[in-house]
């Protein structure tokens, strides 16, 4: 963690009052509200959240066993801040920003208290490269030289917002460590390859845009049915059990982001062994590269200090902002959000404060859509255009959506992915229920679908959904009379709604092939069953019965289009067998 | 070290007390009454001049002149190997009557977070020898498995089964890792009945498991703030055996309900906000600082597993036990009070039950390659059965068809045949495949959606092996 702007405000340190859990209280801090502060003889970081009178509370981002009344409280006189710079992707921090690689270093498997590291490495070097040249003037936000960070990123070093800007006056490429000078302005400021920025507020931007870029997935239910754009929101809520975090790792690991943040916020530690084992080793589908090499993580598991979870969502989004300028699109997960309006509910109740709808405090709606509004597509202030797209993974209490997290989250979120506990049960992945799910991005993305994909796209989707809702009508009817008392063209529909659902939109996260799927082959996989659908119609017309048309063997091979490498070829294959065989019969 | 007698307030478990001194957060101190007894007790919250105090034992007995010492260090676990077949009380006493525990080492039991860059992804498959876990919902060394139970319901059996029969097998085939690395089971009791803990006793010493176990036992008429000692104390000589002397922990917490009771309490007497149902706000973070204490760690030897037990009550998993249990676990494995009242043993629902952790741990070098596609194909046909059920209650076999009498076929033997084995039977995993197999036989190849062509040439039963499935399944 670092420091951020140096202010001139008198720096008083005070003294502690009382200790109760994460929550401090100190007498005679001079401080401001937000500021970060060092807590008792063993340093450990906090935050000032309360001020009254002469007495100021403050949020622990450690254990505090052992801390004593009487003990100092230094006041650093800045706000909670990210240190941003090159070396953050391929990157895991705690929710303060620590590196975890370094804290194991530095006092082994186990996090114990009161050390300090830096968020970026102050001694590595970097090769800058300047973009301006002597004498040209830049403003507030430019680029002004970049680094290569990783294999796929390149680094762009801005001018920091809060600087005037002017004329150029010394810059040569060479390296340099994050410290070091590398453009002098006429007006005496000196720019580094990194730069602070507090964590709470966001960084500012030109104007932001109605998006029209999808967020390519690789996820047909999504990808398909539900799509998110580039500079969107999401909320993906589901009880225990059903999915919600291998959704939002398929999403970190398949998503065409360039930069992927991904924060764990209170959840297992073992599932981001997972992360930190598996992304290394996978390649972007797209580019090619190790995916680690555009990903950032930030892992506050549930057992470390709950004010820290309450902080790393902000330390997520500021991290995606900073890419975000450089002209990048950036996407955020967020698992889980219900963990961080948790903490904000445990901190509020520590303070005693007077609490809202089932113990959450009052300003719970107001954070989140604070937060969610920091997503968007963006024209940024140095002319480029990047987006950060937000999905935050919601966990109600009992699977219930009627709580106070997911409602507040959907007032804001425009695409919802409900999670269904019954899909999961029958191991029906993404479990996501499509007739509770929408996104409000459909009509704004449908023209990149037409141009991209295919000019009958959004047509053949809503023949998906037509499907589905009628299957979901005539189950209803099955549930009382069982499917054979169904007229033959309503068993016919429930067949295909079955391969719908079996073949479509079930996908195999852990299968080689069918984990990631293109939105090409998404939209020839439903063609193949609209194909089924339209041959057995004729077939039905012709007076085919409706068990002839369920035995032809070609049909189930639609249950495997999924895992083809070579799909173009098995589904050309496919249909052209199944209207052979259907035709036979008539 | 100072001594105080200025007592000014005591409520429940709580005790106030003022002082001149500044006394550190979590402190643990002692109370004398002045009958001579001697509580333990915790600082929960400490202000300039005043404490409040959780005392363990129950504040039966204190009045205002009680002397107050505060022994300046946080609570602390003695460990040392030794403490192996040894019996100790809910604070860590030993109740057996053997001789005193000398410690190597004293361990703080609120115990630091693992580094998750520190962590090993547990990958490595424990044999139960229970099919309905082993196939279905995989444990895996490091991993935290609840089972989510009801009151009346067999899971002390299948806690005590799985113990017993827990084995690693590939090092069962080569022997020398089991020297390396041994086994050893801590056993948590918070709040059970002393018939309860009998029956564990009993089995532990029947099967010469005491040996290799710690036993931790809060009884249900000790005091229940002791109880939020408990599991801490038992997870601290979990982490100190995996992560010092490489053993192979499995911790087995009963019962967590229990626990969280106790936190209610100690938060309801410091009149703290409730949060759902009137457990404290804090009770995901205190929970998690107990679950996530399992795992391995990179580089050493050991893991700890934990297996906690928890009964819901009024078997409604919403409730904020469960509920915020199965948030932090990885998965959980449901008992099921229909089964029971069918007599299958063990009685283990597995459509809700979950392994997270069973996807990496299985298939190809570590159980056999159809793992993953026999056990989801299982788990689609179950849930197809189960709900042709009750349509069959309504319109009658009769009027289904063929296909759908199959899977109802299915459903059925799948309880009575592969969840169905007995407390007493230990299946390896070969077997429980196998089984699997012919129970998907029963159903037309064709339907097998969600097996590797492969693994249905290799493994699908061929026309007269279908017959006998069938046959069985019939008995």
């Amino acid at each position: 963690m670092s420091q951020a702007t140096e202010t001139d405000t008198v720096r008083e340190d005070g003294v502690i009052e009382s200790v109760s859990g994460p929550v401090v209280t100190a007498t005679d801090l001079g401080a401001r509200m937000n500021d970060v502060v060092y807590v008792g003889e063993e340093g450990l970081m906090g935050e000032v959240i309360e001020i009254e009178g002469n007495l100021s509370t403050i949020q622990v981002y450690e254990e505090t066993s052992s801390v004593a009344p009487g003990e100092p409280v230094e006041n650093t006189g800045e706000p909670l801040s990210v240190d941003l710079g090159p070396g953050m992707l391929d990157s895991i921090y705690d929710g303060v920003q620590r590196p975890l690689a370094v804290l194991e270093d530095k006092m082994g498997a186990f996090l114990d208290r009161g050390v300090d590291a830096p968020g970026i490495d102050l001694e590595k070097t970097w090769a800058f490269e300047p973009e301006v040249d002597e004498g040209d003037h830049v403003e507030p936000g430019d680029i002004v030289g970049t680094v290569p960070e990783t294999e796929s990123i390149d680094h762009k070093v801005m001018v920091p917002p809060d600087y005037e800007g002017g004329d150029v006056v010394a810059i040569e490429s060479g390296n340099y460590t994050v410290e070091q000078t590398v453009v002098e302005l006429d007006n005496g400021e000196e720019i580094q390859m990194h730069q602070e920025w507090p964590v709470r507020e966001a960084r500012p931007a030109a104007r932001k845009e109605t998006p029209t870029e999808p967020l390519v997935s690789g996820q047909r239910i999504l990808d398909g049915l539900f799509p998110i754009a580039k500079g969107g929101t999401a909320a993906i809520p589901g009880p225990f059990g059903s999915g919600k975090t291998v959704t939002q790792h398929q999403l970190a690991k398949w998503a065409d982001a360039d930069i992927v943040v991904y924060v764990g916020c209170g959840e297992r530690g073992n599932e981001m062994t997972e992360v930190i084992d598996d992304f290394p080793e996978l390649e972007d589908p797209v580019t090619g590269k190790p995916l680690m090499s555009r990903t950032c993580l930030i892992a506050n598991t549930s057992n470390m200090p709950v004010a820290a979870r309450e902080s790393c969502v902000y330390t997520g989004i500021t991290i995606a902002e900073y890419y975000r300028d450089m002209g990048y699109d950036v996407a955020l997960m967020a698992d889980s959000t219900s963990r961080w309006a948790e903490a904000m509910r445990e901190i509020s109740s520590r303070l005693e404060e007077m609490p809202g709808e089932e113990g959450y405090p009052a300003y719970l709606a107001a954070r989140l859509s604070e937060f969610y509004e920091r997503a968007g597509y963006f024209q940024n202030i140095n002319g480029t255009e990047g987006s950060v797209s937000a999905i935050g993974a919601v966990s109600p209490p009992g699977g219930d959506f009627s709580e106070p997290v997911t409602q507040n989250t959907l007032r804001i979120v425009k695409c919802f992915w409900a999670l269904d506990a019954d899909l999961a049960e029958r191991r029906h992945f993404p479990s996501i229920n499509w007739d509770e799910s929408y996104s409000l991005y459909t009509d704004q993305l449908d023209p990149w679908y037409k141009e991209n994909v295919d000019e009958n796209f959004p047509d053949r989707r809503q023949w998906a959904v037509d499907v589905l809702d009628e299957e979901g009508e005539l189950q209803e009817i099955v549930q009382l009379v069982g499917k054979d008392a169904l007229p033959e063209d309503q068993q016919l529909t429930l067949e295909v709604a079955r391969y719908i659902r079996e073949s479509w939109l079930q996908q195999n996260a852990f299968h080689d092939v069918d984990t990631y799927c293109s939105p090409e082959k998404t939209y020839a996989m439903l063609g193949a069953i609209e194909t089924f659908n339209d041959e057995a119609f004729d077939a039905l017309d012709a007076g085919v019965p409706v068990e002839e048309i369920q035995d032809i063997d070609a049909v189930p091979r639609l249950n495997r289009m999924g895992v083809q490498d070579d799909w173009e070829e098995y589904i050309s294959d496919l249909e052209d067998d199944i209207a052979d065989q259907l035709r036979a019969k008539y | 070290m100072k001594e105080y007698q200025t007592i000014t307030e005591i409520s429940g478990p709580l005790v106030f007390a003022e002082v001149d001194e500044s006394i550190g957060y979590d402190e643990i101190v002692e109370i004398e009454t002045e009958q001579g007894e001697t509580l333990r007790g915790q600082v929960l919250e400490s202000s300039d001049g005043l404490v409040a105090i959780q005392v363990f034992e129950g504040t039966e007995g204190i009045d205002r002149n009680a002397s107050v010492r505060f022994l300046g260090e946080t609570m602390k676990m003695p460990v040392t190997e030794d403490l192996l077949g040894r019996v100790l009380d809910g604070t860590g006493q030993p109740i057996d009557g053997g001789p005193e525990i000398v410690p190597d080492d004293r361990h703080d039991i609120v115990g630091a977070a693992i580094n998750p860059y520190a962590r090993e992804y547990p990958q490595e498959f424990i044999q139960t020898g229970v099919s309905a876990i082993d196939g279905m919902n995989t444990l895996i060394r490091g991993q935290k498995l609840p089972i989510f139970s009801g009151s009346g319901l067999p899971h002390n059996d299948l806690a005590l089964q799985i113990a017993r029969q827990a084995t690693v097998p590939e090092e069962e085939a080569d022997g020398d890792d089991e020297e390396g690395s041994e086994f050893a089971v801590i056993f948590g009791a918070m709040g059970i009945t002393q018939e309860e803990a009998n029956e564990f006793m009993d089995d532990f010493e029947r099967t010469g498991a005491l040996e290799r176990s710690v036993v931790f036992m809060n009884l249900a008429d000790d005091p229940a703030v002791e109880r939020t000692v408990t599991p801490r104390m038992a997870l601290t000589t979990a982490e100190y055996l995996a992560f010092e002397k490489d053993y192979h922990v499995l911790v087995i917490l009963t019962d967590m309900t229990n626990y969280c009771e106790a936190l209610r309490e100690i938060g309801a007497a410091r009149e703290e906000v409730p949060g759902r149902r009137g457990y404290p706000g804090y009770m995901y973070t205190d929970l998690a600082q107990l679950y996530e204490r399992a795992g391995r760690i990179e580089g050493r030897e050991g893991s700890v597993t934990q297996i906690p037990i928890l009964t819901m009550p009024g078997d409604d998993d919403t409730h904020p036990i469960p509920d915020l249990t199965g948030y932090i676990t990885e998965g959980q494995i449901y008992i099921d009070r229909d089964l029971n009242s069918q007599g299958i043993e063990p009685p283990i629902n597995v459509l809700p039950s979950l392994s997270r952790l069973m996807d990496d741990g299985i298939g190809e070098g570590f159980t056999r390659e159809d793992h993953a596609d026999v056990s989801d194909q299982m788990y689609a046909a179950y849930a197809e059965g189960e709900d042709l059920r009750d349509l069959v209650n309504i319109v009658g076999r009769e009027a289904l068809s063929d296909r759908d009498n199959k899977y109802l076929d299915f459903a059925d033997a799948f309880e009575t045949e592969f969840v169905q084995q007995g407390f007493d039977t230990n299946r390896d995993i070969d077997d429980t495949l196998d089984l699997g197999w012919d129970l998907l036989g029963m159903l037309p190849e064709e339907e097998l959606n969600r097996i590797d062509e492969e693994f249905i040439e290799r493994y699908y039963p061929e026309d007269d092996e279908t017959e006998t499935a069938e046959e069985v399944a019939a008995d």
